[in-house]
């Protein structure tokens, strides 16, 4: 009897994959990140539709043009709409359930993804109004990190009218 | 003006969680084998080969394309790959139909894959942004808040998305191919199921699958010589839109809009619900069937989930959607795309067996993938456009 009659044969073997990657922030957006270091949110207008844009990337990509005017919009905001994350999965940093929503700032035209904590998961709802939770000024860094998450105001919900056009 | 152009031969694979029993080439070769069978011609044959896959991510095999031309009969020929996130299965077969709508190919074998089993897609989705807290958490943490955007926005009861998720598994009975054949699927069974992403349940996503889907595209002489009758392309279109901009509808977006617009002008149609017999659309999640509904003309805003609950979209409706059993039941993400296209090409060649649509004479085949900004659609009939 041969060897391959009793050996199983091998489908599958793991190979490991590593990608190490440098990730350019570009200028619009680096002085957005330094200034989060201040506990300042950094947005700037379209020049064509008026539209402001957090976090900034230099342009609007709807008109196609450059946006240099900065304008500084609030910490805090008006929940559009959300996700209860309750999946595991490999790597995972935060745990289940969490809430992970879009929160349209005061002032700004398009929606951030953020944390939503210190309050239940199915408490939080569309409308709901919520606040920035900084880091102490000594743990910031040039990261939407330095927001640790929002938490509800406790402020009156925000009129539907006044978001639905923001998912 | 384009030439004409059918699809003579159409292969899948059985799809799975795992098809432990063949690597990715012998994936593909089986769903290309299959396909050039059903078209009554070789390797030979074929001038071109058109491959699409999701992310190179996904299975950690960058450009695969460049080891699969051997399996695919490619060496010597012209190959070419095509990328557009979960779409890419419908972009890929609208590729491989512009190179012999250009007149530049007479015959082309087009080939989607994925094989999850060997892959890691909720990973893979799931990579922290630089600079941004690590929210993201795969596709559904993405489309749940455009899902509860669009429950609120058209006030539709929770009952329709577990109906889609009970019809798409009813109608994956009659289909040999799909992944998930779940005998005893109920709308019980579905509404327990467990809450992955609120509002998205367990039974109302997709599966993880391994699959290949394939289709031989050629031009009028050869479609007039096909062994099987052939399904004509009446239409083809694709659009995209940045995923983030100031005042985005990412609920029902302009691109989809715009591209099925593009698709009924090709193909004559004014009145999609009374001229388009049946439809193959991209539903990963369940909620995506009455949403889609609405972005491709066939309800009116807010109107789409009516047609859930009425049962149109139902195997025995006016307009069937999926019944196949769709993305809900299949999903090697990659193909999922060509699927629908293929399928919705069976139909017209009445070669849909025990899914198979009565009097099937136009049918729609759709796909969209990344942050819904990417679109493909074809429009495929029994006739010659």
């Amino acid at each position: 009897m041969s060897d391959t009659d009793t050996v199983e044969p091998v489908r599958s073997i793991r190979a490991p994959a590593r990608l190490e990657y440098r990730f350019t922030a570009g200028a619009a957006q680096s002085r957005f990140l330094r200034h989060l270091v201040e506990g300042k949110i950094l947005a700037q207008r379209c020049p064509q539709c008026g539209k402001v844009y957090v976090s900034p990337r230099g342009a609007c990509a709807a008109d196609g043009v450059a946006t240099r005017e900065e304008v500084e919009v609030a910490d805090r905001g008006t929940v559009t709409t959300f996700c209860v994350v309750n999946v595991k999965f490999a790597q995972q940093v935060l745990t289940i359930p969490y809430v992970s929503a879009t929160i349209l700032l005061d002032g700004a035209d398009i929606g951030l993804m953020h944390l939503i904590q210190e309050v239940e998961a199915d408490q939080v709802h569309m409308g709901m109004r919520v606040e920035a939770v900084w880091s102490p000024p000594e743990e910031r860094g040039p990261t939407l990190e330095s927001i640790r998450y929002f938490r509800p105001t406790g402020e009156p919900d925000a009129a539907y009218e006044s978001y639905r056009e923001y998912v | 003006m384009a030439e004409t152009c059918a699809v003579v031969g159409i292969g899948q694979t059985k799809y799975s969680a795992t098809r432990g029993d063949v690597s990715i080439p012998g994936l593909l070769r089986e769903a290309a084998s299959r396909a050039l069978e059903d078209a009554g011609c070789g390797w030979t044959d074929i001038d071109a080969v058109v491959i699409g896959k999701a992310p190179d991510m996904f299975e950690g095999v960058v450009m695969p394309e460049l080891y699969l031309a051997d399996a695919l009969g490619a060496v010597g020929k012209p190959m070419m790959r095509v990328h557009t996130a979960g779409s890419v299965g419908g972009s890929t077969a609208l590729v491989a139909a512009s190179l012999v709508q250009a007149g530049i190919h007479r015959r082309v074998l087009t080939v989607a894959f994925e094989k999850q089993s060997e892959s890691e897609a909720m990973w893979a989705l799931s990579r922290p942004l630089p600079f941004a807290p690590p929210t993201l958490a795969g596709a559904g943490g993405y489309f749940a808040p455009l899902i509860r955007a669009y429950i609120r926005r058209s006030n539709a009861p929770d009952h329709v998305g577990i109906m889609v998720g009970v019809k798409d598994r009813e109608n994956a009975l009659r289909n040999p191919y799909a992944h998930l054949h779940i005998e005893d699927i109920s709308f019980e069974m579905v509404a327990e199921s467990a809450m992955l992403w609120d509002p998205i349940r367990y039974l109302e996503t997709c599966p993880s699958s391994d699959g290949a889907c394939a289709m031989v595209v050629a031009d009028e002489a050869a479609g007039d010589r096909s062994p099987h009758p052939p399904a004509w392309i009446h239409g083809t279109a694709m659009r995209s839109e940045p995923t983030m901009f100031a005042g985005r509808d990412a609920v029902n977006p302009r691109a989809g809009r715009d591209c099925v617009a593009d698709l009924y002008r090709q193909g004559g149609i004014t009145d999609p619900r009374r001229q388009i017999d049946m439809a193959e659309i991209y539903v990963p999640f369940s909620w995506y069937e009455p949403m889609w509904m609405e972005n491709l003309g066939f309800a009116a805003d807010g109107e789409g989930w009516k047609m859930t609950d009425d049962g149109s979209t139902s195997f025995q409706g006016d307009l069937p959607i999926n019944p196949s059993g769709g993305v809900l039941s299949s999903n090697p993400i990659g193909a999922s795309g060509m699927i629908r296209f293929a399928e919705a090409a069976l139909q017209v060649r009445g070669q849909a067996g025990e899914h198979q649509v009565d009097g099937a004479r136009l049918a729609l085949g759709h796909a969209y993938g990344g942050g819904s900004q990417f679109f493909a659609m074809w429009l495929v009939g029994a006739e010659k456009p």
